[in-house]
């Protein structure tokens, strides 16, 4: 019975889709812990913009990262439908908590993962490391961000960031 | 068997082989020592029952021979000699290799136990082969007949009344029978529970005392009669009619911790050390929820809501420090390691030392004590190793040919003080200066005081010794060794006279889970420093408002104190007010002034640790969360001292 399921779950990927600026994002729903109203950030002074502060959640102090500066999306002032989304990450093997910020989170979909299209090689100022890939929805171009390579990225440059 | 019972197994037969360790090494220092004798027999005594148990039969086998020999010295046969202690300390090498499975294909383990049954029985003058226990042959005069009944559960734990009667048979026993008389009917009969009793004659001489030891660790109902003149003609099976005595043990303990206490006095109770983390995390939440509480409570000014959250905050905080006591381990259950490699090192390098532990009481944090091994015993391998001369040496520089190496460990205020010294030939500047100037850390002009030279050792890649040897200088560095310490949160120094010896000096903290804070603002955010760090707080004068050019500094009663601005540090926005204080933080002998905006307060801190993805914030050691809920971030003195010290920027210059 349980490979019934696996052989669906196979193709079939859930994702939460979330607003980062105009651009939409992927977020796999089995990375995502939970969905939190924004919650007082403290600023980690001298750390990397990309993860900039850490949070409290229940007792656990969290990291707080930014994916727009990974795609060049400017920032928004937060609004009411602003929202931190706590994820279960591996990086570089290890796993690790972390919470993102998201404009605006969407809705959560069912995605074929067979219908994932590689980044185009032009116009697009995405670097490819940080991608998987996109998914042409009726609503638009939904990016699926390679999250491990994003947060690896991070965790490198807060430290050359102090080094340099 | 299932695994969890192995991993008891093993984690008690690694206690047990530890102990047994230190039994050896005590028994060199006073081989006269009776009781010490007493605790390695027993020591050896439980490993070979309870590996016989476990299917370790090889293991067993190997340490009855071993412990045959020490029944020699137990009953004063032969005496303790150094050869003896030499070999013992070999065998119990071996017995790690049988719990660890390794093969013996040279046949070095029958080659140890015959040594040492040579050395016992050349010793004794006893020609008795060291694989034949001692046979007490007292002839059965009156005698006394023992009754005895195993109690609880002891076949389950593994209790062998088979081995126990061989034992007695050791001791003289004769006569013996079964008690059947609380056999149940079958269908009743619980296999787990030992039903049957046994007793026997005992010659008139065996001590009550020889009789305890067999039963040492088994929970047994015993009860010694003298036998009357017509006691020998009992009936074959005993009768119902025969009354047993209900068993009642003496002195209870419980079951599971029997074999490992007996040798400790006290009652213990062995705990998953993850249970302990567990525990500590659960008290960490406690206090930041008192916090909380007691924040609210004084906001309501109701002073019944006051008392409560005040009654409860002294609670936890007696909780805390209680939870923190048990996890606090001696530096002593980590001694017995080092002397061990003491020993085994000054047979290798021919170089005679008195190890001199003091201390050995002071107590630190499990997870301190864990990871402060190694590096001690990477500082020990250097004492040996480069630190101490050869007895030749030492003589010609008009010191005694056997060499000192001591281990310190003290409480100093909120910290402990480790200090492993020598009285060697202590660091050769000269030469250190030649290498930090070779390996381009230090430019060839460049003038460091003696201590700034002596911590030039701890830099990466440093190693003086001239030749690469067995014992260090493997390329696993003094860096290392400093990055644990400071992983610890604490700090390392060395001191260093020419020709009289070097000394190291550590500063740990006593725990590393929950501390006192100071916290302070700067630009509307809050910061913790670590209390124990702060030596004072003044106030900064109006004239130091701005800094200064190159010479920040403040002079603190004629001593001059460097300035971190943290406003400026942490890039924080607007400007600072009229009215700055400065925290002055000292790590190690180096002080720094850390200027912020004001005190909050002095607090409890529940050390939390900062993401890998701020692994290269060095300014922070750690988070917290304060009362409101919010998390302020743990400043790094030991960091905040070096940007103090331009230290880093100096080193950076001279790398680049």
């Amino acid at each position: 019975m349980n490979n019934v399921v696996e052989l669906k779950t196979a193709s079939l990927m859930t994702v939460v889709t979330m607003r980062l600026g105009r651009q939409m994002l992927a977020i796999p729903a089995s990375a995502l812990r939970e969905i939190l109203d924004p919650l007082p950030v403290t600023r980690v002074p001298t750390a990397d913009r990309s993860v900039w502060g850490v949070i409290n959640v229940r007792g656990a102090v969290v990291p707080l990262a930014e994916l727009r500066f990974a795609f060049g999306i400017p920032e928004e002032p937060a609004t009411e439908a602003s929202k931190m989304l706590v994820l279960d990450v591996d990086v570089a093997g290890e796993p690790i908590v972390v919470a993102v910020c998201a404009d605006a989170v969407l809705e959560v979909a069912e995605l074929d993962r067979h219908t994932i299209e590689p980044l185009p090689p032009k116009g697009s100022a995405w670097p490819h490391a940080f991608v998987h890939g996109v998914f042409r929805t009726p609503k638009g171009l939904l990016l699926f961000p390679n999250l491990g390579n994003i947060f690896a990225a991070q965790a490198s440059a807060a430290g050359t960031a102090l080094a340099s | 068997m299932d695994d969890d019972m192995m991993t008891v197994f093993r984690q008690e037969a690694t206690d047990l082989i530890e102990s047994l360790e230190r039994g050896l090494l005590d028994l060199a220092d006073q081989p006269e020592d009776r009781d010490l004798v007493n605790a390695v027999f027993r020591d050896l005594h439980t490993i070979k029952g309870s590996g016989a148990m476990f299917g370790f039969t090889d293991m067993a086998a190997f340490v009855h021979v071993f412990e045959s020999a020490f029944d020699l010295l137990r009953s004063g046969q032969a005496a303790v000699t150094p050869e003896i202690i030499r070999l013992s300390l070999s065998a119990r090498d071996e017995i790690i290799g049988f719990l660890g499975g390794q093969p013996d294909p040279e046949g070095r383990r029958e080659a140890i136990l015959a040594a040492l049954g040579a050395a016992v029985a050349g010793v004794g003058g006893a020609a008795s082969a060291p694989a034949a226990p001692a046979e007490v042959a007292l002839v059965p005069v009156g005698g006394q007949r023992l009754h005895f009944r195993l109690l609880g559960n002891a076949l389950a734990l593994g209790a062998r009344p088979d081995l126990l009667l061989n034992e007695l048979r050791e001791l003289g026993a004769t006569d013996i029978r079964a008690d059947l008389s609380q056999v149940p009917a079958l269908d009743a009969l619980d296999p787990e529970i030992c039903t049957i009793g046994w007793s026997m004659c005992l010659p008139a001489g065996t001590s009550r005392d020889a009789i305890d030891g067999i039963f040492l660790f088994n929970e047994a109902d015993i009860r010694l009669d003298p036998i009357e003149a017509e006691a020998p003609a009992a009936p074959v099976v005993v009768a119902e009619a025969r009354p047993v005595s209900v068993p009642v043990p003496t002195a209870k303990k419980p079951v599971e911790d029997a074999p490992v206490t007996a040798d400790r006095g006290g009652a213990t109770m062995r705990v998953a050390a993850e249970r302990l983390d567990h525990l500590m995390d659960r008290v960490g939440e406690l206090v930041i929820a008192d916090a909380r509480l007691l924040q609210l409570a004084q906001q309501s000014r109701d002073p019944a809501l006051m008392a409560a959250a005040e009654e409860i905050s002294r609670l936890a905080a007696g909780l805390r420090d209680t939870t923190m006591r048990i996890r606090m381990v001696p530096v002593r259950s980590m001694i017995g390691r080092f002397r061990r490699l003491i020993h085994g090192l000054s047979e290798t390098v021919a170089k005679p030392v008195n190890f001199v532990v003091r201390g050995e009481d002071t107590e630190l944090d499990k997870t301190v004590i864990e990871q402060l091994a190694d590096p001690i015993v990477h500082m020990l391998r250097n004492s040996m190793d480069h630190g101490l001369e050869t007895p030749a040496e030492r003589q010609a520089a008009g010191k005694p040919a056997e060499g000192q190496v001591t281990l310190e460990a003290e409480y100093s205020g909120a910290e402990v003080v480790i200090r492993i010294g020598d009285d060697g030939r202590g660091l050769n500047r000269d030469r250190i200066r030649a290498k930090a100037v070779a390996n381009g850390v230090i430019s060839a002009d460049a003038l460091l005081t003696d201590a700034a030279m002596n911590a030039l050792i701890l830099e990466p890649g440093f190693s003086t010794a001239e030749a690469i040897t067995e014992l260090s200088g493997r390329g696993v560095g003094m860096d290392v060794v400093k990055k644990t310490i400071e992983g610890l949160r604490g700090s390392i120094e060395v001191d260093s006279v020419e020709g009289r010896g070097t000394t190291f000096t550590l500063r740990l903290p006593l725990t590393l889970a929950i501390i006192e804070g100071l916290l302070v603002e700067v630009a509307g955010e809050r910061f913790s420093i670590p209390l124990a760090a702060v030596q004072e707080i003044v106030e900064l004068p109006p004239d130091k408002l701005e800094a200064d050019g190159g010479a920040d500094f403040l002079d603190v009663r004629d001593r001059l104190v460097p300035l971190v601005r943290l406003r400026r540090m942490f890039g924080s926005q607007g400007e600072p007010d009229a009215y700055q204080t400065v925290v002055i933080v000292r790590a190690g002998d180096t002080r720094a002034g850390a200027v912020v905006d004001r005190i909050i307060g002095t607090n409890q801190i529940v050390i939390k640790q900062m993401s890998r993805l701020h692994a290269g914030v060095r300014a922070f050691s750690g988070a917290t969360i304060l009362g409101d809920g919010t998390v302020a971030l743990i400043l790094d003195v030991p960091h905040l001292a070096g940007v103090g010290q331009g230290v880093d920027d100096r080193t950076r210059g001279a790398a680049a």
